[in-house]
């Protein structure tokens, strides 16, 4: 146990990340989603090397073959076949790259955007200020996922431009919370002895305040993930996102839908991994939210 | 009072003229001819076309065909569809009651559940109970809806035949829509079993739609319920001899309710999105299925008018959560009347 190696070592404070780290790792569901995180990560990488077929290879021999462990079961297919007899399995792998990969792209464009624009908010006031928040504000009052399809109607439909969409549609989150942190910082006498000091003001946003915001976007992108995946994944499966025969989860889901009275099995997997994933970033950014905050420190 | 009510109401306006701005952005925006996009495989010739650009008002400068907008919409003119050929507002409010029926019962779910749910897992902090309320919170909330709503149809329909898989109500019946609300239709009517119908063609798609507001309700719940029984008064009680039920759901629920209730009002955006999803699924004529279908066949007017329709009930409705909220509590009328 290290933790209780630092415990007996007052005279050296814990590293901040240290202390960081003890709380979450105390956080029984965040360990949970940390771990099934590292899993689906490491099935996404080595998808090529895991997966026991390639997405789109077909089986003519077996269309809609059940789970390997029922009574019609292949032991080639540990989670049975779709419909054009491709393994299920294979499949949901190859489709965890895409929805990590969903998630990456959008939390990163998101965050670039929404803490600019939310840094400008925060620092320049004024017009800026007003402009920039209204626009927020217009965003919020749609329905994220209902922008999302209206972002999707005008650009078409497909992966790319529902990763964009999807980003859109979050960027007025990231943006809030970092003009709220801003403000909050810039009265503190740091920033002031930074400015006295002669910081210019890009010195200013990024180097002296933009650290000490990022407890809450830290938290928010990693519930982030989640959400990205989730409304990627809905577009999926409104046929507005990725497009047959890409292994997208949400796709697999709506193509499957023709087969929910005779196969259970092409509805039930390709939705328990979104959950599972979802669930995931859920719990790990709850852990987070936790460990950073230091107000609910015990 | 009045002051704090025009102030919100006032914050509305420039909202809703940026919405219109998006939506009328949104046609504009469309790569290529809007005009070529709506007919077709079909095409159009070159007289038709000029012809329709006259109609829609594209051949004017962008300010114009804007201001042209406003003033159609101020006088209740939200477009037509180029499909049915009928105006977009009475599209809409043939399908809204439908909506709002699934809504209410959908929250309705998640309330009866959620809040029961949230006080018991406050009450019996650190035990098994709260562990599981927790988390089945958390996976309600991480629920990917139209998943959820394919495994109850699966289960419940598919294996048990206990409900129908689709529709509002069975073919068997005919209900005049005097309401709209099928509920209230079906009980006015003479038909014999098509309350029954219509409740069992609700229950599915309202426990799919209510359960991510059920996760937020509870979550809600517990942690608002723990705040307040530190408090001195309900210690207070407790020292009074009064019995914990009585201490539980009077003296602490009370006082827990608050914010519970601002995030069931504001929960409607989550509806409406989750409507989407839930209508399609359930083939539920709603608003939602209304305008999915509208995107699929690139009937962009409809698109047009029923996002600016929907977001102006979210915004009336978070409007009108705001003011109750003012009324119930008024240290926030005050605090707002300060700044």
């Amino acid at each position: 146990m290290t933790d209780r190696t630092l415990d007996t070592a007052p005279s050296k404070p814990p590293h901040p990340l240290q202390d960081i780290w003890a709380d979450f790792r105390r956080n029984r569901g965040a360990m949970v989603g940390l771990a099934l995180i590292l899993i689906v990560t490491f099935l996404a990488v080595f998808a090529d090397v895991v997966a026991p077929y390639g997405p789109a290879e077909q089986f003519r021999d077996a269309f809609l073959s059940p789970p390997a462990w029922l009574e019609g079961g292949d032991p080639r297919f540990l989670l049975g076949t779709d419909d054009v007899g491709r393994d299920m399995l294979s499949r949901l792998i190859y489709g965890a790259r895409l929805s990590l990969l969903i998630g990456v792209v959008v939390v990163t464009l998101a965050l670039a955007a929404g803490v600019t624009l939310g840094l400008c908010a925060g620092f320049f006031g004024g017009i800026v200020d007003i402009v920039v928040m209204r626009l927020m504000d217009i965003m919020l009052a749609l329905p994220a996922l209902l922008l999302a399809i209206v972002i999707v109607a005008i650009l078409g439909p497909g992966l790319m431009n529902a990763m964009v969409a999807v980003t859109v549609v979050v960027v007025p989150h990231y943006a809030r919370l970092t003009r709220g942190a801003v403000l909050s910082e810039l009265g503190r006498d740091y920033v002031t002895a930074s400015r006295v000091a002669g910081a210019g003001p890009l010195r200013l946003m990024f180097v002296t305040v933009l650290p000490n915001c990022l407890a809450p976007l830290i938290v928010q992108a990693t519930l982030g993930f989640s959400g990205a995946i989730l409304d990627a994944a809905a577009l999926g499966f409104l046929g507005l996102g990725a497009q047959p025969p890409t292994p997208e989860w949400g796709s697999m889901l709506a193509n499957a839908l023709q087969f929910i009275q005779r196969a259970w099995w092409v509805v039930t997997f390709p939705g328990l991994a979104i959950l599972v994933t979802v669930l995931a970033f859920n719990l790990m950014g709850d852990g987070l939210r936790d460990a950073l905050d230091p107000k609910l420190k015990r | 009072m009045l002051k704090f009510f025009f102030r919100r109401a006032s914050l509305v306006i420039p909202t809703f003229l940026g919405v219109t701005l998006l939506t009328f952005a949104l046609v504009r925006l469309v790569p290529g001819d809007p005009l070529e996009m709506m007919a077709g495989e079909r095409g159009l010739t070159p007289e038709r076309h000029a012809e329709l650009m006259a109609q829609y008002g594209y051949d004017k400068p962008l300010l114009e065909q804007y201001g042209l907008y406003l003033y159609e919409l101020a006088g209740g003119d939200f477009g037509r569809s180029v499909v049915t050929k009928k105006p977009v507002l009475q599209e809409f409010f043939e399908r809204f009651p439908a909506t709002v029926e699934l809504a209410v019962c959908a929250m309705f779910f998640a309330v009866l559940i959620g809040l029961p749910m949230g006080i018991l897992a406050a009450v019996r902090r650190g035990t098994v109970l709260d562990y599981a309320v927790m988390g089945t919170a958390v996976t309600g909330f991480s629920m990917p809806i139209f998943w959820w709503a394919l495994l109850l149809v699966l289960f419940f329909s598919v294996n048990l035949g206990w409900t129908p898989v689709s529709g509002r109500i069975s073919a068997l019946y005919w209900v005049d829509a005097r309401t709209g609300f099928m509920l209230i239709d079906s009980l006015l009517s003479d038909e014999k079993g098509a309350f029954r119908s219509a409740v069992s063609h609700l229950i599915l798609p309202a426990v799919a739609l209510g359960t991510i507001p059920l996760a937020i309700i509870a979550r809600m719940t517990r942690s608002s319920m723990l705040e307040v029984l530190n408090e001195d008064y309900v210690r207070t009680a407790r020292a009074k001899g009064l019995s914990p039920f009585r201490v539980v759901t009077v003296h602490a629920l009370r006082n827990a309710l608050i914010p519970v209730v601002t995030v069931v009002g504001l929960a409607t955006g989550i509806l409406l999105a989750g409507a989407i999803l839930t209508e399609t699924i359930f083939s539920w004529p709603g608003i939602g299925k209304w305008l999915i279908e509208a995107v699929r066949r690139r009937d962009y007017p409809t698109v047009q008018g029923g996002v600016l329709l929907v977001a102006t009930i979210i915004m009336l409705v978070n409007l009108l959560v705001d003011l109750l909220y003012g009324v119930i509590n008024p240290r926030i009328r005050h605090a707002s009347e300060r700044t």
